[in-house]
């Protein structure tokens, strides 16, 4: 096959041109070397190097020569083609040429980068480049194809990311589905008491975000659904919800709560969640008070109707003609199709049972931080008073800090939030009980508006700061019930030995148990810490590889509120600028097939996971909105009939050829 | 170990060429991640990036070890983390069928790897390179060349009894 | 002094099959026999190496050579037949790829001198000797042609014209491909005279070859009953239909056995054994190892079978040698 060329000349002219990217890579690689080297090679006809490739004068150069020089091919030699192929092909296109006879090589990330003798990476930037040169010369002109966006978009996860990227995108104008798989929204920040550092009550600050969500008229508001599959790409998703069992009917519910009262248990047996198992609720109930929607739940494994099926059911008598109760009910689906996904399923705690030197689960003063916001609450088990378990109120309390974070035994990564809860509960304990209260931290994470002063007004209200890892916890000699926590005081240079009456772990944030199977359903990948993956840890924080699927909230990493809901409105935006546009340009990097070279043999047609591929006329056809061009069954055809744009055999046999060539 | 084939290379310091494709969403993001970190490895590979280890035909592999790579290294994803689904397993499996053949071509196993190198895996990526260099400087260059055959050159030695030590 | 064009036949490492596939054109072969001349063919006539030397160069309109090109002698014949004729033909799979032959490429000269030679049970070679290229012998050289290390596929000696695929051609390949030549109305040098498109496009049974299919395993032809009717893919044999050229008229399909590849790849393809093994590997289900180890398994030969007729001319051509002559 000859190379394709624009001049009609037979052979195309390339210009390559080699950044320096500052001192980035030509600290490592000899730079004019390569230069020099790519102007030697065949087919060059303009070879420069520039400190930054990228910037405006260094498109500039590509635009110009494409005109002065007439070039029919562009090669550029800087970064990883995830970060810049979008910017020179646009400014290839910008000079007149086809933006994809555009080639780029990577001789940062894969080379300067990584490797330490300068004349091997140098060689090896040579070769690249070589194998960029011949394999430029074998593309072809390709249009980006254009599909329309569905203009709806889906929220997964109700908590405060979810609700806030939910109501800036109604207030758009758009269509949201709101999916939250518990049965009221508000997710872990309903649970709180006070957020830090002004102290806000965190249920004032929510609940009219929550109501909002209910009374918008843009937002469909899902609960006790979750995602259970979902097919198509970016501007054009088919999504499936299933609904679970609520066992109440939500068009009827009233949510008067008289249910509740008239159930046939007179108190409550089975731990309620909401307060993590220091209340019980019955089998009938409401999450808490503000929830939204404010319907009641019936829990079928405590239910003695289904256990038993001759409950009086004085709940249905109670409920009377709004008949919302429902004990036949099952699961249902619904099919959606939307634009755009936000995923933003928070988090989960860190389960200090993995941590047992700090004795949690076996002695009955030690609390999960978590567990300390639901006692300081006025609506939690204990109406706001921090009591031990038995009513008394605390004289001595402990804060250890880092549970189940910056440890290598559990997670590594620090959880960003708990230096600041922990000086607000110790605010708030201090506040309710006037108790000592020490806290045993590494260092005090105190960034951001009013971190620090809070930090000052807590050390300024006499909380004790002890810096040192509390390395044992154990019950105090003499049967009192308090427990001793024995630490170095690293600043004093001593061990300390302090008993406590109650001990609260600030215990750390980490990915939700499911969200090894929840990315699997969006096809997004999960990075380091197991947190879902963004596109760019600087540059695009809230978008994924995956086209249309933009994250929110800490299932994307720890993160406070603030930070939260920051990063939802951006969420928001984003899918906002892709919905409005109105359709995306798909890569042209499709597979097709050579009609007239195809025998129908069939091998092709089952390999496609987007059915793509059919049988017409007793060939194979692929359908190129469908394509998402993986190239499998480019390599798998026997007779080499089925091309891929952008990655034709030729062009790849020649970037093996142009690397090896010197060999 | 098969023995050295005296067919003569330039340079005394003999480095293993390494032919690797990688995957876009998996491997070569992991290799971009290695940079960003900085990470240290030999420079012995040269990447060719595909969208996907599914797009990776035999005919590469074998047209790689015959232009004078010592060793082809393929990267993707995952089983389950493929973000066209299935392609890998498609890889996977074509990759050891080809492994069979070019193993019972005379090449060494260990000249063609397959790895799964998620996108976080930089270290991964690095311990592989490392380990793989390694390998192939204790195999010695691949040397696939068959040599020419002029009437003259051939067959002059008429004696029976020196024969070298076959393998068949 | 006849004017009608002269061809040549000639056979280089073959097994004969290629001269019967000529005798086979039948009727044919007498319409052949009246429009040219032949001036050499050492299977059925009795000319001479020296009167095709004798030969004006370019005077042969067509030489056909069959066989692979495995001796010193064989090649010399391929060269003075490019010489004196206007047209090389490749006639045949071994000439096109290499053919059956050419699987000795999976070992050495010296390996094959010992197992036939030496550690054969049923030769008796108490001397130990192996053939030479030079042996003395009542006062005078005795000479053979020298057996080369690695057997070659026509092209890779010599610039070949056309390749007429097949082990054997097909009397209507042959017939085709001849009518063709003396059209004058050539192909462009270097075409392989028969579709450029794979078996399945003329196979008869292609119709009941599910659209979705999938196998656990494959099977060898002894190991089943064989459908006359169905696809021998989708009945689990290594048929090699999809990767070969058409133009044969399923001759072996006909015959209910699955086709083992001997047209060769089409002209798209470098490799055909490396292209259909990535086809056979999609087609299997399994998924972890284990299952994709035991599903090979089913394989018991992979080169043999993806590269019955093609081992010389695929990309790695031989087996890796284990020594070489300096």
């Amino acid at each position: 096959m000859n190379p394709a060329d624009t001049n009609g000349n037979g052979q195309p002219k390339i210009g390559v041109y080699v950044c320096h990217c500052g001192t980035n890579i030509s600290a490592a690689v000899d730079v004019e070397a390569v230069r020099e080297f790519a102007e030697g090679l065949p087919g060059v006809t303009v070879a420069k190097g520039y400190k930054y490739m990228c910037s405006d004068p260094g498109q500039g150069l590509i635009k110009e020569d494409i005109q002065a020089n007439g070039l029919d091919r562009v090669v550029v030699a800087s970064c990883s083609p995830s970060l810049h192929e979008t910017t020179f092909r646009r400014a290839t296109s910008e000079g007149g040429l086809n933006p994809y006879y555009f080639q780029m090589v990577n001789i940062r990330e894969q080379d300067a980068w990584v490797h330490i003798d300068m004349t091997e990476a140098t060689d090896k930037a040579k070769d690249l480049v070589r194998a960029a040169v011949h394999r430029v010369r074998f593309h072809k002109p390709l249009e980006r194809q254009r599909v329309d966006v569905n203009p709806a978009v889906m929220v997964v996860g109700g908590g405060i990311a979810g609700i806030h990227a939910a109501l800036t995108m109604a207030n758009a104008g758009k269509h949201v589905y709101l999916v939250e798989r518990d049965p009221s929204i508000g997710g872990h920040m309903a649970q709180f008491d006070k957020t830090f550092p002004t102290l806000d009550c965190a249920a004032c600050i929510l609940t009219p975000k929550m109501t909002e969500v209910r009374s918008n008229p843009n937002i469909t508001l899902w609960t006790m659904a979750e995602v259970d599959n979902v097919d198509g790409y970016v501007g054009n998703y088919t999504v499936t919800v299933r609904h679970n069992k609520r066992f109440i009917l939500e068009d009827a519910c009233t949510g008067c709560l008289e249910c509740i009262d008239a159930c046939v248990y007179k108190v409550g047996k089975t731990p309620d969640e909401f307060n993590l198992g220091m209340s019980m609720r019955k089998p009938v109930y409401i999450p808490f008070p503000q929830a939204v929607p404010p319907l009641v739940v019936i829990d079928q494994e405590s239910c003695i109707e289904f256990k038993s099926g001759r409950c009086k059911k004085t709940c249905v008598e109670a409920c009377a003609e709004r008949n919302a109760i429902d004990f036949t009910q099952n699961e249902t689906f619904d099919t959606v199709e939307v634009g755009a996904v936000i995923v933003a399923t928070g988090f989960q705690a860190f389960d200090p049972k993995r941590t047992p030197t700090y004795g949690y689960g076996v002695h009955p003063e030690v609390y999960t931080a978590l567990e300390l916001e639901r006692l300081v609450n006025s609506s939690g088990p204990t109406e706001g008073h921090v009591t031990l378990r038995d009513g008394r109120t605390p004289q001595t309390v402990g804060i250890i800090h880092c549970i189940g974070s910056r440890d290598v035994n559990t997670n590594e990564y620090c959880s960003r939030v708990c230096c600041m809860y922990s000086l607000k509960l110790a605010h708030l304990i201090k506040e309710k009980t006037g108790a000592e209260i020490y806290d045993f931290y590494i260092d005090i994470r105190a960034a951001g508006k009013g971190m620090e002063e809070f930090y000052n007004r807590v050390a300024e209200e006499g909380v004790h700061f002890i810096r040192g890892k509390v390395g044992d916890v154990y019950p105090e000699d003499g049967d009192t019930g308090r427990v001793v926590l024995q630490a170095e005081d690293t600043l004093l240079g001593r061990v300390r030995k302090i008993p406590v009456d109650m001990l609260v772990l600030a215990t750390g944030i980490e990915p939700q148990a499911d969200a090894e199977d929840v990315r699997r359903t969006f096809n997004i990948t999960c990075a380091s810490g197991g947190f879902f993956m963004e596109r760019h840890p600087k540059l695009a924080p809230v978008s994924t590889f995956t086209d249309g699927i933009f994250l929110a909230g800490a299932c994307q990493g720890p993160k406070d509120i603030p930070d939260t809901v920051a990063q939802a409105g951006a969420a928001a935006s984003e899918a906002l600028a892709l919905v409005d546009r109105g359709y995306v340009e798909m890569e042209p990097n499709t597979a097709y097939v050579v009609t007239e070279e195809c025998s129908g043999c069939k091998t092709c047609l089952p390999l496609c996971p987007y059915t793509a591929i059919t049988r017409v006329d007793e060939k194979a056809e692929i359908n190129p909105v469908l394509c998402k061009g993986c190239g499998t069954c480019v390599a798998a055809c026997p007779s080499g009939s089925i091309r891929q744009n952008l990655f034709e055999d030729e062009e790849i046999y020649e970037e093996i050829l142009g690397v090896l060539a010197h060999v | 170990m098969s023995e050295s084939i005296a067919v003569p290379q330039e340079t005394a310091a003999w480095e293993p060429k390494i032919v690797a494709f990688f995957c876009n969403w998996c491997t070569y993001l992991a290799a971009d991640l290695a940079g960003t970190s900085r990470m240290k490895y030999a420079p012995n590979a040269r990447v060719i990036r595909v969208m996907c280890s599914g797009r990776v035909d035999p005919q590469f592999v074998m047209e790689a070890l015959v232009n004078g790579a010592d060793g082809v290294l393929l990267g993707g994803c995952h089983f389950g983390d493929c973000h066209y689904q299935s392609g890998n397993h498609k890889a996977a499996r074509r990759f050891r069928l080809l492994k069979r053949i070019l193993v019972g071509m005379g090449i060494e196993e260990q000249r063609i790897r397959l790895e799964w190198i998620s996108a976080a895996e930089a270290d991964k990526l690095r311990d592989v390179m490392t380990e793989m260099v390694e390998q192939l400087e204790a195999l010695g260059p691949l040397n696939l060349q068959v040599p020419d055959e002029e009437s003259s050159e051939v067959g002059e030695s008429a004696e029976s009894a020196e024969l070298a030590e076959v393998t068949v | 002094m006849s004017d009608k064009p002269k061809v040549a036949f000639y056979w280089c490492s073959s097994c004969g099959g290629c001269e019967e596939a000529v005798v086979d054109l039948a009727e044919q072969i007498i319409d052949v026999v009246a429009a040219v001349d032949i001036v050499f063919w050492p299977v059925a006539l009795d000319f001479k190496k020296s009167d095709v030397e004798a030969m004006e160069d370019g005077s042969i309109l067509a030489a056909f050579v069959n066989g692979s090109i495995r001796t010193n002698e064989q090649e010399e014949m391929a060269h003075l037949l490019r010489r004196k004729a206007k047209v090389l033909v490749a006639f045949g799979s071994c000439a096109h790829l290499g053919g059956i032959p050419a699987l000795a490429n999976l070992w050495d000269r010296d390996d094959i001198f010992k197992a036939v030679y030496l550690d054969n049970v049923s030769t008796d070679n108490p001397d130990g000797v192996l053939p030479s290229v030079k042996t003395p012998h009542n006062g005078e050289d005795v000479t053979l042609p020298a057996f080369y290390q690695t057997v070659r596929s026509l092209d890779q000696v010599t610039s070949v014209d056309y390749y007429i695929p097949g082990c054997a051609p097909t009397p209507n390949v042959i017939g085709d491909a001849v009518q063709t030549l003396l059209s004058g109305d050539l192909p462009p040098a270097g075409t392989v005279l028969s579709p450029d498109i794979s078996l399945c496009e003329e196979c008869p049974r292609l119709e009941t070859k599910p659209q979705d299919l999938s196998l656990e395993r494959f099977v060898r032809p002894h190991e089943i009953l064989i459908d006359e009717e169905t696809c021998l893919l989708a009945q689990g044999l290594l048929c090699m239909g999809p990767a070969t050229r058409a133009g044969c008229g399923q001759l072996c399909i006909n015959g209910n056995m699955p086709c083992t590849g001997c047209f060769g790849p089409t002209s798209r393809v470098h490799d055909q054994g490396g292209k259909y093994l990535s086809a056979v590997a999609s087609m299997l289900s399994a998924l972890e190892d284990e299952d994709i180890d035991s599903a090979l398994d089913s394989i018991p030969d992979p080169i043999g079978t993806f590269y019955r007729y093609g081992l010389a001319s695929s990309l790695l051509r031989r087996r890796k040698m284990t020594s070489v002559d300096a």
